[in-house]
């Protein structure tokens, strides 16, 4: 499995290490209801197909990344950073006041 | 038929011509009382005890593929009961009690073999942490001893005790652990249940929970619409796909996890043995082959198939604790699917839909469990109450804080 690092180009898994799911948005302000913490820290889609993943690439950039791999057979989709798919999901909720 | 020496005799006899098919291959009926969906070796002792300790005959088990086509027959074999937490010791011990009567119980041939499971430790405080999880074990009345250097170099002399990295110190060391004939033991409960009055079903994915106002009244399925009063769904590796049929998800991510078989030797090894400093397990197969595997890969993947960074992880562990693996060459190796759970412990327990039941977050673990699992999932099935030993297994520990992580690793299921 092959990694298409938006800034270092195609590297070895081996050099990336996995966090999980991109896609859980931890909520905001310490007055979130315990349920959705809970739905936060331990709730997954664990979807058989696309699944939209965080990877750091820890032997190289040390930029985190948003990958998005199908989970049936690795095959690699797409790479893009996650501060820009972050940046990009905050303008999509219209949260710029957070 | 039943299994008897005697029955060998007299089957070679007639000329072995009298030999009946181990189990029916029944049509699905319109309707049970009980559905187990997955016809591993979770599902199939769940189905064997329903029907012997609880009285249910009319009971189906439901496989998408063939009988014990998942992890019950892709895992290394080992049974252990040496846990650390309450929650989890009388839950193992239990199933490795169940182990011990296995054969007779089921009258199958399951090579349960008692050859003792041997953790090695390699620092001062990895075997102040093993003698904490010794005492543990025996507080539960779960046999345990400590060894030293010299008293593990008796029992496998062969390991590379000087490694300059990670010298041995010792071991702590289960008698009553082993490994069990992995296959058969699906078989054999396949076996015992069909001749119950168990309907065993292959080829036949659920492929939809049919729900009526909050209650499970029956499953679509690849072979029609069956409907049930009580469904009971046993498919680790896959249990956030049929959950999400009836629309939950779980604190669950399926991951892949490799395991190898050497060629065949002679008698080599006559324990199960893990490193401590990386993670390693290895037997050796009556076939001869060495059984071995290591960590899981580490990112989510319905794939049945792994990566080469973690064969080479695992080929580095054995190197570690015994060179003389390096002349041997590797047979075979395959992937597995784990339910990899939240807090690295499983669930048996109700869900929020009435009379669905869900058996599921073994990480990778879950083969050992096998006879308990199946006990306490019939028992809450039912009785619609958990099982005392299985008592800790909730759906809602997670919410509720009441986790059971035995590495401490937290809500990261890759870690546990």
């Amino acid at each position: 499995m092959r990694i298409p690092c938006p800034h270092c180009g195609e590297r070895d898994v081996q050099e990336f290490s996995y966090l999980g799911d991109a896609g859980v948005v931890r909520p905001e302000g310490s007055d979130a209801s315990i349920a959705a913490m809970h739905d936060y820290v331990h709730l997954r889609d664990n979807p058989a197909g696309p699944h939209r993943e965080l990877w750091y690439h820890a032997a190289g950039c040390h930029a985190w990344l948003v990958v998005t791999r199908d989970t049936r057979t690795h095959a690699i989709l797409s790479a893009e950073s996650a501060r820009a798919a972050g940046l990009a999901r905050r303008v999509a909720v219209g949260a710029g006041e957070a | 038929m039943r299994y008897s020496a005697f029955a060998i005799v007299r089957e070679a006899l007639r000329g072995n011509r009298h030999w009946a098919p181990v189990w029916r291959e029944p049509e699905p009926k319109p309707a049970y009382d009980i559905i187990i969906v997955g016809g591993g070796g979770h599902g199939l002792a769940t189905a064997y005890y329903l029907a012997k300790e609880h009285g249910y005959a009319n009971v189906a088990v439901l496989e998408k593929g063939y009988l014990g086509s998942g992890n019950v027959g892709r895992n290394t074999t080992i049974v252990r009961s040496n846990y650390l937490l309450p929650g989890n010791l009388p839950f193992y011990e239990w199933s490795m009690k169940l182990w011990e009567g296995l054969e007779r119980d089921i009258n199958y041939n399951a090579m349960v073999s008692q050859r003792g499971v041997l953790n090695l430790y390699h620092s001062d405080a990895q075997r102040d942490a093993f003698a904490r999880r010794g005492n543990a074990m025996r507080l539960h009345g779960v046999d345990a001893e400590l060894l030293g250097r010299d008293e593990v170099r008796r029992l496998v002399p062969f390991l590379d005790f000087e490694n300059g990295r990670f010298p041995i110190q010792g071991g702590l060391r289960q008698p009553r652990g082993g490994t069990v004939r992995h296959d058969a033991v699906a078989w054999g409960y396949a076996r015992a249940a069909d001749r119950r009055g168990v309907d065993l079903i292959q080829n036949c994915e659920v492929t939809g929970l049919t729900i009526e106002a909050g209650r499970i009244v029956g499953v679509e399925t690849t072979r029609g619409a069956i409907r049930a009063k009580k469904v009971g769904v046993a498919v680790a590796g896959s249990s956030s796909r049929v959950a999400a049929m009836a629309g939950l998800r779980l604190p669950i991510e399926s991951h892949v996890l490799q395991a190898f078989a050497s060629e065949a030797l002679k008698p080599l090894i006559d324990t199960v043995v893990t490193f401590g400093a990386g993670h390693f397990y290895i037997s050796q197969s009556d076939k001869g082959g060495l059984v071995f595997g290591g960590d899981i890969d580490g990112y989510n993947s319905y794939a049945w198939r792994g990566n080469l960074p973690i064969i080479e992880d695992v080929m580095e562990c054995a190197m570690a604790i015994w060179p003389g693996l390096g002349r041997l060459r590797v047979l075979r190796h395959w992937g597995g699917l784990m339910d990899m759970s939240m807090d690295g412990s499983p669930i048996i327990d109700r869900t929020p839909i009435h009379g669905l039941f869900l058996n599921a977050g073994w990480c990778y673990g879950g083969f050992k469990a096998t006879p308990a699992s199946g006990w306490c999932f019939a028992h809450l099935i039912a009785t619609g109450e958990p099982h005392p030993h299985a008592a800790a297994y909730r759906l809602d520990r997670f919410a509720t804080g009441a986790v059971i992580d035995e590495k401490g690793a937290g809500a990261q299921p890759n870690l546990h």
